[in-house]
């Protein structure tokens, strides 16, 4: 694929760059392995077909797991206390979380059953909740080779009206206007919620929690829109948060194709214990993995606070740190949305030199990854129509320098969420300029040297040595320092810390033992 | 020649004449396109006090909403001259100057709090006002050698914010807030009055509110001191600050 300019990066650096960022993440991983969480162990009880919530409102998931871990019995692994249940108890593993819900009694307390019939349980499980997952990734991989995969950069766009049957409406005009990418922006604070909310939302604040049923009413309107555009129109909501691996398991079920998904996100701007997060993100990713969700990371983050131009390697290196973490969930390439975004203050000399530098340097540095752009949001002031103007630019540097997912800039950005009319404006807007400067980057050859290549070579070296001095002190204690967001969390604080535990030497979970094997299986 | 003066008692919009009350409009409308949409669009401009109303474009938006965009002439007016100012009225400083000012009226560091509350997770606009960097080159308050920063950060419930007011002592409370959706705002504005209040707080604090669709008048209506909007600088804030609080400082010293 010769359809960008390149800006000839020291190919010695790129290497440098993916090595200290592999051991950046090979030090955590190893953490990661010995650990499970309450939110993992949910993720497990919901594939396992639990669902819905207690006469109190709890969903069940939690109350399996917590009726577990207060009797001190977690660290062997949900799934053995489940397939146990079901088998003194002769029942569904709906049945029995029902049961326990009404407290009817504990899973702890029930007799330990016959051990091969137990483990043959636990195989029934495993082996009915993968074909199901495998199912519905199967049916989507061939909706959309049915209906055709769009030409990148893919139109993104969000609904946020808070009523999920309001999102489905509108989110219906946008795929018939165009739009490629439905993103239903969630409530306000999900992220610290230590529970997936259940049921529709139709009065949300600040948009619609992310939740099964809401996922369910979305896909179904998605996939009408696309048989009568006859184009695929894919689905986005956000795994970000205290439920990762949760959000993840349930858009694997209900067919989701993009999830918000980044491993130092929750800890940085949702202060979310670091463990808990690091822990989660693995098997929330090896679910994306194995249901082939593509992960959305979160590296505009950054730059909406610290300066997009002396803090550009922050992004860079961010992002090599995702990959590795993507990689070790056995993520393949193509289903990695690398973020970044287009930032720079408009009254910079040669702001847009800079931003196609940038830009083309993460298209350059994640050859196969599908790079997520995203649009200008803190200099958007209200004057709608410099904003207008800003977004257009904004297209102009994707379509030249060949990104993937584009999220669109809303001319009323800081004002309001979306009328229905701005998305159609943003959307009239990346059309044309797509169509115009279609072949623009095929073009296109950068002077040797010039401001552009060497703009893009000197974030790589400084995103270079960062990694090198985040692989001395190790990438914990880098983020204890302040390195990322100039935003500084310490290893015990944050939320969900207590959620964190060492596996036990008898510690069991097939699910994702097999889903690991599997795709390494794919890999060789 | 000469050109029309403007008549302030009759304020209209100007669009290339004087008086000529010339506006732009866009707006979508829940039926679908074709001429009887126009007319919809016209008599809804109409029904607005628009004159000559030109419906210049039509889009269909899908699912039955149509997207318009008209041109009218209004006839109504605004009297300039009976309006008194409502921003926040205050001499505007540089940091020095803030600095320079506090410390010769007030005596002391100011001690200010920071939080967005209820739900609203969005640091942004606090982080501009209160972080270092700041904001367009604009110095936050946590550089200014006297102002003492307590940045609490989000979701930070009223009740929370009365205890750490009095656990800092603080002098200004700073509260921000992004998302305005179903007026969830005016709802979190509104409580934390009330238990600042019931805590007997309230006049002991100069209460500030800031976010992109808070207007002074609306922070002032709903008991705050002041209200800062978009666009609004931390320098313009910490002028607002020092020259309140060297007012307070001087009134309650001729009570004593």
């Amino acid at each position: 694929m010769n359809d960008k300019p390149t800006l000839k990066l020291n190919q010695d650096l790129v290497r440098k760059a993916r090595e200290f960022a592999k051991e950046v993440t090979d030090g955590v991983q190893k953490f990661i392995n010995a650990r499970s969480t309450t939110s993992v162990e949910r993720t497990v009880a919901r594939l396992y077909g639990v669902d819905g919530i207690s006469e109190s409102g709890v969903p069940l998931s939690n109350v399996v797991v917590s009726d577990v871990e207060k009797a001190n019995g977690l660290n062997r692994g949900i799934a053995y206390w489940i397939a146990n249940g079901c088998v003194a108890k002769q029942v569904s593993p709906q049945e029995l979380a029902e049961a326990v819900g009404r407290k009817e009694f504990s899973l702890i307390d029930l007799p330990p059953q016959k051990e091969s019939v137990v483990a043959e349980k636990i195989d029934e499980m495993t082996g009915k909740a993968l074909s199901y997952v495998r199912k519905i990734r199967d049916e989507r991989d061939e909706m959309l080779k049915a209906l055709g995969d769009p030409p990148q950069p893919y139109l993104y766009v969000i609904v946020a009206t808070g009523n999920i049957y309001e999102d489905a409406l509108q989110a219906k005009a946008a795929a018939k206007e165009g739009a490629d990418v439905i993103a239903v922006i969630r409530s306000t604070a999900q992220s610290l919620l230590d529970f997936v909310p259940y049921g529709p939302t139709t009065e949300g604040y600040g948009g619609t929690y992310a939740t099964q049923e809401n996922f369910k009413i979305m896909r179904k309107a998605l996939d009408e829109a696309a048989q009568e555009v006859g184009r695929y129109v894919r689905l986005t909501n956000y795994a970000s948060g205290l439920c990762m691996p949760e959000i993840s398991a349930m858009g694997a079920l209900e067919g989701l194709d993009f999830l918000l998904n980044d491993s130092m996100y929750g800890i940085l701007f949702r202060n979310i214990n670091m463990l808990r997060t690091f822990v989660d993100q693995y098997t929330s990713r090896l679910v994306c993995a194995y249901s082939h969700i593509t992960i959305n990371t979160g590296e505009d983050n950054y730059i909406k606070t610290s300066d997009p131009i002396s803090r550009a390697h922050t992004v860079t290196t961010s992002q090599l740190i995702n990959e590795q973490f993507a990689l070790k969930s056995h993520m393949k390439p193509e289903y990695m949305g690398i973020g970044h975004a287009f930032e720079i203050d408009p009254d910079v000399e040669n702001g847009l030199l800079y931003e196609i530098a940038h830009a083309l340097l993460t298209r350059e540095l994640f050859p196969r990854a599908t790079p997520k752009y995203m649009p200008p949001t803190r200099h958007m002031t209200g004057d709608i129509f410099k904003g207008y103007a800003m977004n257009t630019l904004y297209n102009l540097v994707s379509i030249m320098t060949g990104q993937s997912i584009q999220l669109l800039g809303m001319l009323t950005e800081a004002i309001h969420t979306p009328f229905l009319q701005d998305r159609y404006l943003a959307i009239e807007n990346a059309k044309y300029v797509f169509n115009n400067a279609k072949a623009l980057g095929k073009e296109i050859e950068f002077k040797d040297d010039g401001f552009i290549q060497k703009r893009a070579n000197e974030v790589l070296e400084n995103a270079v040595e960062l990694l090198e001095h985040v692989k001395k002190v190790g990438l914990m204690s880098a983020i204890e320092e302040g390195t990322f967001g100039d935003i500084s969390r310490k290893k015990e604080e944050g939320k969900g810390a207590d959620g964190v535990f060492v596996k036990g030497e008898d510690y069991y979970n097939p699910l994702f033992e097999t889903m690991e094997s599997e795709l390494e299986g794919e890999e060789k | 020649m000469s050109v029309k003066k403007v008549d302030l008692t009759h304020l209209r919009p100007y669009g290339d004449q004087m008086d000529d009350g010339a506006v732009q409009l866009s707006f979508t409308l829940p039926i679908p396109d074709g001429p009887r949409g126009r007319e919809a669009a016209r008599q809804m401009a109409n029904s607005m006090g628009l004159s000559e109303v030109q419906v210049v474009f039509s889009q269909d938006l899908k699912e039955n909403f149509t997207f318009f965009v008209v041109y009218g002439h209004l006839e109504k007016y605004a009297d300039y001259t009976s309006i008194k100012a409502i921003g926040v009225e205050a001499p505007k400083m540089d940091m020095e100057q803030v600095n320079d000012y506090i410390s010769k009226y007030v005596k002391r560091p100011v001690v200010v709090i920071g939080a967005t509350i209820g739900t609203d997770a969005h640091t942004v606009g606090l982080d501009s006002i209160l972080n270092m960097k700041g904001f367009h080159g604009d110095s936050g308050l946590e550089r200014y050698k006297m102002f003492k920063v307590h940045n609490l950060g989000s979701q930070v419930s009223p009740t929370d914010l009365a205890k750490k007011i009095r656990e800092t002592k603080a002098d200004i409370v700073l509260i921000s807030q992004i998302v305005t959706q179903r007026n969830i705002h005016i709802k979190n504005m509104t409580k934390l009055v009330d238990i600042l209040e019931a805590e007997g707080l309230r006049k002991s604090v100069l209460l500030i509110a800031g976010g992109p669709r808070i207007t002074h008048e609306l922070a002032v209506e709903l008991g705050y001191d002041a209200g800062f909007g978009a666009g609004s600088m931390p320098s313009e804030v910490a002028s607002y600050i020092a020259s309140e609080m060297a007012k307070r400082a001087l009134s309650s010293s001729k009570e004593r």
